[in-house]
């Protein structure tokens, strides 16, 4: 593969990443955001796979093809779960409207491509050049993490903050051992694991999964 | 032997597992722990008569991490001593569960062997593993009493914890980035302590920027500094006792670990004032927010939380202040803590039960209803406003000075006057509890067999602290030692 051609497919995963982001924002039907959360992490997943296939190293495919089934499979699918035994179905009100939404994250975006401009000029690798869109991702995500209403919502956008850090990770990551590598995915499934509890809970205690019923605890 | 103090913790959550919760369980994690901390001592004789320990790769430990070890482990002997009564109790007024209780000595285990991990990882990746590792273990035991509140805190704790660790992970990638591309090249890429100590000088200074400020968010909001801390008032809040005292205790002063040991390399290759800004905004801001947060507090739960919020704005200033004088102030500042909030929150805890409330103005005339908590309790907290013979007095005067002669007079004058807001507010609380006129009765369930031991054993140690530190005087020489560029 030209390096041209390789640069250009990394900037096309990476871009269909925080494309899926940015939709999230805009789609309000959870099941729809949850789709965009698994087309998100395959495009993720893609560019670690691709990375491997570049670096002619089998246990970076097949880490990253482990990361695939974890990341567009097994999440989405423990989210779909909690969408389906939940009683909502849509994203009513976030606390910021669709509209606003899109105009913070074209903020984020540019300022997520102003704050890295150090870490891309490290490098002269292809790779590097897309650590940026990475960086948006984080920014977005944690953006829809703090704005969204339903729990299941919420926990969508701290899942496109993760893969906006693994995906900074696969592209940046010279010497993050696989030992580490595999913690790291095992963490975040035993956290989402341990949130579809919790969201199981809610569901049973309040019969809802608004998370405005969370606010009782105060000084 | 670093492995094995690993997997003590183990043994007990495969008891747990295997045959669910029983008496002889929780007694189990009480020697689990127990071996934690001789194991700690064992490690720090060795580490000092022959330099660092390692295991493999992955495992190693120099006076720190041994120091670090014994904090972790004196901590969870309480926490567990206290879990046991703690449960019975429970169980017999069928507050609870048998399945919780068995779910509940499961996981303190693992919190415990999760902290255990985190001091003796050498490599940065380990380290957060684990770190991420303790919210996940901790979750449910936050959670324990499923009540709406609970869920409340547990759902704040579980997302708040996890996306600042995912944070400080993208500051470790940034370094393993930084320490990939270094000037001059040729260095194996790793994120090994000791790898990276060497050859800090040469990361890339505007890279480890973005990565110091990120690390520095991740650990600090597990840490509990301000602003990352609206976890912990809700966590203490609706935790068991003995679990708000392992957070407090042993998970605090493991995150500020991670800060402490990132601050060594951040200054390597920065230089020591960025690193030193971060600490003395979080510090000034996590005793703001203490001092007016505690001025009209009305939930003694709460009111403990803040407090730990406002020793770690202290062990903040003095990690600031970076002397050797400062940081062996700082070690010592986060073991007396440690030991004297949990004696605070078994106090406290048993009083949750005894009196079905954590408000303030429900529980009366203490000394006279229940003298058997109320003169352990009331000792911790004197201890904790830093008063003698209690070892935070002595811990707060050396960083007073340190930060004087380091030419931070005001930030120290300012961080005084916070203080000095706190002991009067925390003064007046506790007089509300403990003195006023008794009202009638107890209207919880019966406390008081077998919670004893752990307050007292606490308190004897958080005084023993203060009145010398011999023992460990050379091991908390060394620790700092570790500390300082």
């Amino acid at each position: 593969m030209s390096r041209s051609a390789y640069a250009d497919l990394l900037n096309l995963l990476a871009g269909i990443a925080l494309v899926a982001a940015v939709l999230t924002l805009w789609r309000r039907k959870l099941i729809a955001i949850v789709r965009l959360l698994a087309v998100q992490g395959a495009a993720v997943a893609a560019v670690g796979i691709l990375i491997g296939i570049d670096n002619d190293s089998a246990t970076e495919i097949v880490l990253a093809s482990g990361a695939l089934v974890l990341k567009a499979v097994v999440i989405p699918l423990v989210l779909l779960r909690v969408v389906r035994r939940g009683s909502e179905t849509r994203e009513t009100e976030p606390l910021v409207n669709v509209s606003a939404s899109l105009v913070a994250a074209a903020l984020l975006i540019t300022i997520a491509f102003a704050t890295t401009r150090a870490v891309v000029s490290l490098s002269d690798s292809p790779e590097a050049g897309v650590i940026p869109i990475g960086f948006a991702i984080v920014l977005v995500g944690f953006f829809a993490l703090a704005t969204r209403r339903k729990a299941p919502a919420q926990l969508v956008g701290f899942l496109l903050f993760e893969n906006g850090v693994a995906l900074v990770a696969v592209l940046a990551a010279a010497g993050v051992s696989s030992v580490v590598e595999l913690g790291v995915s095992l963490d975040v499934l035993l956290a989402v694991l341990v949130l579809q509890v919790l969201t199981a809970r809610m569901q049973d205690q309040f019969d809802s999964l608004d998370l405005d019923h969370l606010q009782e605890l105060r000084d | 032997m670093l492995l094995l103090l690993v997997l003590l913790p183990v043994v007990p959550a495969a008891a747990a597992a295997i045959f669910g919760w029983r008496r002889w369980v929780g007694w189990l994690g009480v020697a689990a722990s127990g071996l934690v901390v001789v194991g700690g001592g064992a490690l720090a004789v060795h580490v000092l008569d022959d330099g660092p320990a390692t295991f493999e790769s992955l495992l190693r430990a120099d006076a720190l991490s041994a120091f670090m070890v014994i904090i972790v482990g004196s901590v969870a002997v309480l926490a567990s001593w206290f879990s046991v009564p703690y449960l019975e109790t429970e169980l017999v007024n069928d507050l609870n569960s048998h399945r919780r209780a068995t779910v509940y000595a499961f996981l303190i285990n693992l919190f415990i062997a999760t902290l255990v991990l985190a001091v003796l990882a050498d490599n940065i990746g380990v380290m957060w593993v684990a770190i991420e590792g303790t919210t996940i273990a901790s979750a449910f035991l936050v959670g324990h009493r499923r009540t709406r509140n609970s869920l409340e805190a547990s759902w704040k704790y579980v997302i708040l914890g996890s996306v600042g660790i995912v944070l400080a992970f993208l500051g470790t990638v940034l370094v393993a980035y930084a320490a990939a591309n270094t000037a001059g090249g040729g260095a194996e890429p790793s994120l090994s302590w000791t790898a990276l100590t060497e050859i800090a000088p040469r990361l890339d200074p505007d890279v480890m920027r973005v990565a110091v400020v990120l690390l520095f968010l991740g650990y600090g909001t597990k840490a509990g500094l301000a602003p990352m801390h609206t976890w912990l008032p809700d966590a203490y809040n609706q935790a068991p006792a003995p679990i708000s005292a392992l957070s407090s205790g042993a998970l605090l002063p493991v995150a500020f670990y991670a800060i402490f040991r990132m601050r060594v390399i951040a200054d390597l290759s920065i230089g020591p004032d960025f690193a030193r800004v971060l600490l003395i905004v979080a510090g000034l801001l996590s005793l703001a927010v203490a001092a007016s947060l505690l001025i009209a507090q009305r939930d003694y739960m709460r009111l403990l939380a803040y407090s730990s919020i406002e020793h770690m704005g202290i062990v903040a200033l003095a990690a600031a202040i970076g002397t050797p004088i400062a940081m062996s102030a700082a070690l010592l500042h986060l073991f007396a803590h440690g030991i004297g909030k949990s004696v605070a929150f078994f106090g406290s805890g048993e009083i949750a039960l005894s009196d079905d409330s954590t408000r303030i103005a429900d529980v009366r005339g203490l000394a006279t209803r229940r003298p058997a908590i109320a003169v352990p309790f009331g000792l911790a907290l004197l201890g904790l406003l830093g008063l003698p013979p209690f070892a935070l007095f002595a811990t707060e005067i050396a960083i007073t000075r340190a930060g004087f002669s380091e030419g931070l007079g005001w930030i120290m004058a300012i961080a005084a006057i916070l203080v000095l807001v706190i002991f009067g507010s925390v003064l007046l609380h506790a007089k509300q509890m403990l003195l006023g006129t008794p009202d009638e009765g107890v209207r919880g369930v019966e406390t008081g067999k077998g919670f004893a031991g752990p307050l007292i054993l606490g308190l004897a140690a958080f005084a023993a602290l203060g009145i010398s530190i011999w023992p460990i005087q050379h091991l908390l020489h060394e620790a700092a030692r570790t500390l300082v560029t």
